[in-house]
């Protein structure tokens, strides 16, 4: 049973995964490859269960946190790429 | 009772397991990014929260692994908000807009040329 | 920041910390609680260093009425969810996408937060920005802008403020 969902969830992964190809927006690639981590937390930790090793939930466990700020990082990166100097005070303004 | 409880963790991994198909499809399904985060974030609350609970109801008392799964649905159910509001907000400093349905308010469709570069050229908004 | 005051979120960081650490761990032989308690007053000593021990970062004083909300949004969660699916399975014709106003009555700005944390949790809504007392929200259709301008969640994040 174990193995059914694990199935499912590797499904899901495979669909996120060509979203992340097709695109079309960069947003979009970001969004998919996030969806890809969370599911890769989920499927660790069926994993763990699978194979009668619990200890692989600490894996997981880091790897949502990494997840998590790797987003983040990639978006601060991203958000104000192509902003023209000029534009930049306006911006910051509305935080 | 513990064919009780098998049988309702296998019927929370199987229904996880479905809603995570599901998000994957709303992924392709929906026309625009805003659209697409919705189909995501199902994925990410119940159908992650789904599965975890059906975990839980097969440790056998083995506490460690019990905290682990509530702090990794925890992790899973604070961050996901945090990080959809950024991706939406980044999408739209970037200058990308949603599509929007018949039902709009015209005025209230004005709040989003409050963001930066609304009139931003079609090749500055990421797109190939 | 008030020293008085400090004190008990110094005490409430150092017991979340070491639960973590047990909770994580499972070994209670001397080295490796030596080494969480290390770690611990590390850790808290660094926040007391960058001044994050204060009310925003554990708001104690909800504590007690955040567990019954969690339940609530649980509850929301799952209605939520089961109305996107269905939308997902009938095809990209059965969404209408608006972006609305939704005031808010919160005072204080954790208030704010949680509010608009919630609304982005729940799919079929998303807080795209604050506006001073007004959240811009984006919706897969107009009955999740009808919803949240009922006003339930918000009087319940409201409640958690008092």
């Amino acid at each position: 049973m174990f193995l059914a969902a694990a199935i499912a969830i590797l499904v899901a992964m495979v669909l996120a995964l060509l979203r992340a190809l097709m695109g079309p927006t960069l947003y979009d690639r970001v969004l998919s490859v996030n969806v890809f981590g969370t599911k890769t937390v989920l499927f660790i930790a069926i994993l763990g269960f699978l194979m009668g090793r619990p200890e692989f939930l600490d894996i997981a466990l880091v790897y949502a946190l990494i997840n998590f700020i790797a987003m983040i990082g990639v978006l601060r990166f991203f958000e104000y790429k192509q902003t023209e100097p000029a534009e930049e005070p306006k911006s910051e303004g509305q935080r | 009772m513990s064919v009780f409880i098998d049988g309702l963790s296998w019927a929370l991994l199987i229904l996880g397991g479905f809603i995570c198909v599901s998000g994957g499809i709303g992924m392709h399904r929906f026309p625009d990014f805003f659209s697409r985060m919705h189909a995501a974030s199902v994925t990410d609350t119940l159908g992650g929260t789904l599965v975890l609970f059906g975990l839980m109801l097969q440790t056998d008392g083995q506490y460690l692994v019990l905290v682990k799964l509530i702090l990794v649905l925890l992790f899973i159910l604070l961050t996901s908000p945090t990080g959809s509001h950024a991706l939406a907000k980044a999408a739209l400093h970037g200058g990308l807009r949603p599509k929007l349905g018949s039902q709009q308010d015209k005025q209230d469709a004005d709040v989003l040329n409050n963001f930066g570069r609304a009139n931003a050229s079609e090749t500055d908004k990421n797109k190939e | 920041m008030k020293k008085n005051n400090s004190l008990r979120y110094i005490i409430s960081s150092v017991i979340v910390l070491s639960l973590i650490w047990i909770g994580n761990s499972g070994y209670f032989n001397g080295l490796l609680l030596s080494l969480g308690a290390v770690s611990v007053a590390f850790v808290v000593f660094m926040a007391y260093r960058l001044d994050i021990v204060d009310e925003e970062s554990q708001p104690l004083q909800v504590s007690r009425r955040i567990v019954v909300y969690w339940l609530w949004l649980l509850k929301e969660l799952v209605g939520s969810n089961i109305t996107v699916i269905k939308r997902i399975w009938q095809g990209p014709h059965s969404i209408n996408p608006v972006v609305a106003r939704v005031p808010t009555s919160q005072k204080t700005e954790m208030g704010q937060t949680i509010y608009a944390n919630s609304i982005t949790l729940t799919p079929g809504t998303t807080t795209l920005d604050i506006d001073g007392d007004t959240l811009i929200v984006y919706a897969l259709s107009y009955d999740g802008i009808r919803y949240l301008l009922g006003g339930e969640m918000d009087r319940r994040v409201k409640r958690l403020e008092e």
